[in-house]
């Protein structure tokens, strides 16, 4: 117990110090926030009805998605795990810690937008601070896990980049963080319910503030928790202590087991 | 309780195509510091992750402490010390933080004093990538030595270091050793090697060449013993006299140096020959071969000397 307190409380001062996490996870959605907040609110004054849990997304995926798996990488290009290995340090621990210092970090600026977002930009708050809460916990987990696995199954560093950015684009123009779910061409709709962006947006309207969904919300709640599971899990199992040793057990490809869930929601709504 | 700490049978390391150890077989005893030499590509790094549980072997028998590092990894690093040739710790990770942090790992207390031992006492609120590589190294150490392993692997534990640091860890080393510690030494420094080790394997090319202690290694061999003479005039290092027993001739830095088969009449001969000199002796010395001289005799010859 003592080593994994050790172990998290250097990978929560790890998110403060090092300058690329501290920057996706407080500045870059900060600064998106209040610049979303000063501004979209003006262009868009709709925009307020899902301003918070919006920007509760996007503070989710720059931690998760591109805060997170770039350092998984680095670490074990770095010969870090081999030092972790050697030492004892299991590979839970490893994939665990930095995912689990990635959710606080989350929920930290998570509460900041939660309770600013109305004062300072006038936007609405969850009508059930309940379901706000585990709606953004499920959602925070799912997308670490996933940052996870795209941190193990990266071959390198240039990689991450690319396999982050493959389902973080996608994201903020497809989930629903700024045009609904609704809103969207029937064409895009089966696209948009492959990503984690547009059930967390669908969970937080149907939970948090009790309107219409497109997708049953609590269905979109269990894609995102299944989500997570197989996401960590595949994590877990495909986990590589070294870059020069390519023994491994399973392929790369074997990440897209992931997608499983959100597969089977797709068929079900259709 | 077996003798031996390691035992390695028939050990085969295979990457592709590539044959990195083929069939090398040795044992260490307990206690005992046991170097691993060989030129770059021998086979040194790769015996040594298969030991420490890092890599798999291809083939072969492996025992560490009555534990299979393939099988047992998580068993044996409680019971090994390992500093890696190549590995690190997060950038951000301060001094004081990597001892706590591993030592809680290892269900131990920190060993803040190895860190004052080991020339890292004003550096303990430093961050890893602010340190040297010297100091890096001797971090390593330190986390390697701190929950006081059976076993200590160390891959060329003095590169990047100085003088006094090399001789601190060499200090080390021989306190670990009284305490009983086992230590595997893989280095490319022939003096440090000789100067340690009780017994060293040569590998070349993924094989055992050559096991023995340093001075059994230095007796065997061609059996050449170096006479190195400086005299006023040099006239030895112009004049290419033959001595008996004489194998081979060279000058370095005004000595002429004889390699011999037998000492005492080469001595006595160059002896006779100055006193019919001008020239007067300054300085003259009979000396074995070093651990260097004789691995580079192995090795130049593919390991048949």
């Amino acid at each position: 117990m003592t080593a994994l307190i050790h172990h998290f409380t250097f990978e929560f001062k790890t998110g403060l110090r090092n300058s690329t996490l501290l920057l996706m996870n407080y500045l870059f959605p900060l600064a998106f926030y209040a610049m979303m907040g000063l501004v979209m609110t003006q262009i868009n004054p709709l925009f307020r009805e899902s301003m918070i849990p919006a920007m509760v997304v996007f503070a989710t995926m720059s931690s998760a998605l591109l805060g997170l798996p770039g350092p998984l990488v680095e670490s074990r290009e770095a010969g870090i795990y081999r030092s972790y290995k050697i030492n004892g340090v299991p590979a839970v621990a490893i994939l665990g810690m930095p995912a689990l210092t990635t959710v606080f970090h989350v929920l930290i600026v998570s509460i900041i937008i939660a309770l600013t977002g109305n004062p300072l930009f006038g936007g609405q708050a969850p009508v059930d601070w309940m379901g706000f809460a585990l709606v953004t916990l499920v959602a925070v987990l799912c997308c670490a896990s996933i940052g996870a696995l795209i941190g193990v199954i990266a071959k390198d560093s240039r990689a991450v980049v690319l396999l982050s950015q493959l389902v973080y684009l996608p994201s903020m123009l497809l989930g629903g963080l700024m045009i609904p779910l609704t809103v969207l061409p029937e064409s895009v709709r089966p696209f948009a319910m492959l990503l984690p962006a547009s059930h967390a947006m669908q969970a937080y309207t149907g939970l948090a503030y009790g309107q219409e969904t497109a997708l049953a919300p609590m269905g979109s709640l269990l894609v995102l928790i299944s989500s997570g599971l197989l996401s960590l899990g595949l994590a877990i199992y495909l986990f590589n202590w070294d870059s020069r040793n390519s023994a491994r057990r399973g392929h790369p490809l074997m990440a897209l087991l992931a997608l499983v869930p959100y597969i089977v929601a797709l068929i079900v709504t259709l | 309780m077996k003798s031996y700490a390691i035992e390695v049978r028939d050990f085969r390391k295979i990457y592709g195509d590539f044959v990195a150890v083929d069939g090398v077989n040795f044992v260490v005893e307990r206690g005992e510091v046991f170097g691993l030499l060989g030129p770059n590509g021998a086979g040194k790094t790769s015996t040594l992750e298969c030991l420490e549980g890092i890599r798999q072997p291809t083939a072969g028998h492996l025992d560490v402490l009555g534990i299979d590092p393939a099988r047992d990894a998580r068993k044996l690093h409680a019971l090994i010390g390992v500093q890696l040739q190549t590995s690190g710790l997060p950038g951000n990770m301060k001094v004081d933080e990597a001892m706590a942090f591993i030592c809680a790992y290892h269900r131990t207390a920190p060993r803040y004093d190895l860190l004052d031992r080991l020339g890292l006492a004003e550096k303990r609120e430093s961050q890893y990538e602010g340190l040297s590589v010297g100091q890096q190294r001797r971090l390593a150490l330190a986390l390697a030595i701190a929950h006081r392993p059976q076993v200590l692997f160390l891959d060329e534990p003095t590169a990047g270091l100085d003088v006094g640091s090399r001789t601190e860890l060499h200090q080390l080393i021989r306190e670990l050793q009284t305490e009983g510690t086992t230590i595997v030494l893989a280095t490319h420094d022939m003096a440090e090697a000789e100067k340690m080790a009780d017994r060293v394997a040569i590998l070349l090319r993924g094989r055992v060449v050559a096991t023995g202690s340093p001075r059994e290694l230095t007796a065997t061999g061609d059996g050449f013993t170096k006479v190195s003479v400086r005299t006023e005039q040099s006239v030895l290092c112009t004049n290419g006299t033959e001595f008996p027993a004489v194998h081979q001739h060279s000058v370095k830095d005004d000595y002429a140096i004889y390699f011999s088969v037998d000492p005492g009449p080469t001595v006595s001969a160059i002896l006779r020959y100055l006193e019919g000199t001008t020239d007067r002796l300054i300085d003259l010395r009979v000396e074995r071969p070093s651990l260097e001289e004789r691995f580079l005799e192995i090795t130049n010859t593919g390991g048949v000397a």
